[in-house]
């Protein structure tokens, strides 16, 4: 009997140096990401080398969160990378689903052409968390600026703001929070910095955008 | 990383005894539970090596999130040093290697059973509560398919008639541990067993608090900075415990006091049920009516006479 071969064209590129303290580090970032919305947390050095267009921030949370477990959706320009595909298929085992509503966690690494958020899936109101967490590469991150956030996490309110993102983006969060307790969690990763934007964070847009 | 690349530990257990799988099931259930403050998110709970009843959900949740240099204070009742307690500390000092303290504020991660410290948390704290039943309408409604669409149609009022009933039967609520909150406006959350002494500090904590119930499947989570509102009426606000005297040892009022009995004629004493507050308190000169030891007191005594 022979083992089926992995229909790999050359060998991926490696992941995590230790997979065990590396994946701690980047939980623990990333579940202070959520626990304080729109607070920038800044990610251990990794030295990871990633296939392009995946950001090595975003590999790292896909590394750390995937397995055979999680349904993961790519995002058109993720999707069309065999070293991508391979990369993440190699390391984590995640299936890769065509079907946004059917991911887990869904890959996002051109936010300015994303599709709808309500295409993903958002939980049952018996199970709000059957829901698809969104892993969104940007290039910046500020608090300066941008959609103003309060509620769980946030001692007051904080600004927050990423790019780029699709200027149907933060409407299309905004119903996305109205579904509370359905909806979909964000993590937004700069080259640099986590942010989290749960789904039981209250946006509102100063000025009109 | 460079700086940990061998446990010394590795030979016989992976870092903090879980697998990497496990550890990912359970750290995606905790950021859903962070992200919708109070729900019950369902994990594949793991046997652990201690009998259920004994934190293993806690002790899911301290090892999925707990890193290298954590430091880590193990508390039951209050207390550093009762069996529950010293038994996880050791489980993960040998699985992890990290560093134990008893002090609440040098710690970074601290698993709690029944109790959250007097000291106020920090933000860089993490409060990890072990849960024996995560439902709180558990008791009022059995069946976990019906407490579901309880939960998702938001449909409390069976809770409320139980507290009226405590009222109509005993003239006050009665519950005084494990007492209901209201999270974020919208989920009935069991705080675990807590003194109901306890709930008001889970209202707008600066740490993170984490709920993990190993033998009912169960994870939820209460995010820094979250409304946290225990159940009352308008015409009968709810009301902490009252204790008439203070610690007998560190004189503190406004804390949680434990019953002491001291011999078989009904002598008896309170003490803070929060070992190293009052031991703080005492090593910064506060000392109680009974400060000296009063065993030791009354056979000096009988040695003068």
């Amino acid at each position: 009997m022979t083992t089926p071969s992995l229909g790999l064209q050359k060998a991926p590129a490696p992941g995590l140096k230790n997979p065990v303290h590396d994946a701690q580090k980047i939980f623990k970032v990333a579940m202070n990401a959520l626990a304080r919305p729109g607070s920038l947390q800044e990610m251990p050095e990794l030295g990871l080398e990633v296939p392009a267009p995946l950001t090595q921030t975003v590999a790292a949370l896909a590394l750390t969160l995937l397995d055979y477990d999680t349904p993961v959706y790519l995002d058109p320009a993720l999707a069309q990378e065999v070293d991508v595909v391979d990369y993440l298929r190699f390391h984590t085992g995640a299936p890769i689903v065509a079907l946004a509503s059917d991911a887990a966690f869904a890959l996002i690494s051109d936010p300015a052409k994303m599709s709808a958020i309500s295409g993903f899936a958002v939980g049952t109101d018996e199970y709000p968390d059957r829901s698809t967490t969104l892993l969104i590469a940007v290039d910046d991150m500020t608090n300066t600026s941008g959609a103003t956030l309060s509620g769980p996490g946030i001692k007051t309110e904080t600004e927050f703001d990423a790019a780029p993102l699709s200027p149907a983006f933060w409407p299309q969060m905004i119903a996305n929070q109205t579904l509370y307790p359905l909806g979909v969690d964000v993590l937004f990763a700069s080259p640099t910095h986590v942010a989290g934007l749960p789904r039981s964070s209250k946006i509102s847009m100063k000025e009109a955008r | 990383m460079t700086e940990q690349t061998y446990d010394n530990f590795a030979d016989h257990y992976n870092f903090a005894y879980l697998d990497e799988q496990t550890k990912r099931m359970i750290r995606r259930a905790i950021l859903k539970a962070i992200a919708v403050p109070g729900y019950q998110v369902p994990f594949a709970s793991r046997e652990m090596p201690m009998p259920y009843g004994w934190g293993t959900g806690g002790v899911q949740v301290t090892a999925a999130i707990i890193g290298a240099n954590d430091v880590l204070k193990m508390i039951d009742q209050g207390s550093d040093d009762t069996t529950n307690a010293v038994a996880l500390r050791g489980f993960f000092v040998k699985t992890t290697g990290v560093e134990a303290t008893t002090k609440t504020s040098e710690a970074t991660i601290i698993q709690t059973r029944h109790r959250i410290p007097e000291e106020p948390l920090k933000a860089n704290q993490t409060l990890v509560y072990q849960v024996p039943i995560p439902e709180p309408l558990r008791k009022l409604e059995p069946r976990e398919t019906e407490t579901r669409k309880m939960h998702a149609l938001e449909e409390y009022g069976l809770m409320h008639v139980k507290l009226y009933e405590d009222i109509a039967k005993y003239g006050e609520i009665a519950t005084t541990y494990a007492y209901p909150v209201l999270v974020n406006d919208r989920y009935v959350m069991d705080p675990s067993p807590i003194p109901k002494f306890d709930n008001p500090k889970m209202h707008e904590m600066e740490a993170l608090q984490l709920f993990g119930a190993g033998r009912e499947k169960r994870i939820y989570a209460v995010p820094p900075h979250t409304k946290v509102e225990s159940l009352d009426f308008e015409d009968y606000p709810f009301e902490i415990q009252k204790f008439e005297e203070p610690c007998a040892l560190c004189g503190a009022e406004n804390v949680y006091l434990d019953e002491v009995i001291l011999d078989d004629k009904g002598a008896r004493m309170f003490v803070c049920s929060d070992s190293d507050f009052c031991e703080d308190r005492r090593e910064n000169g506060h000392v109680g009516h009974m400060a000296a030891n009063p065993i030791t007191e009354s056979e000096n005594r009988g040695a003068d006479a």
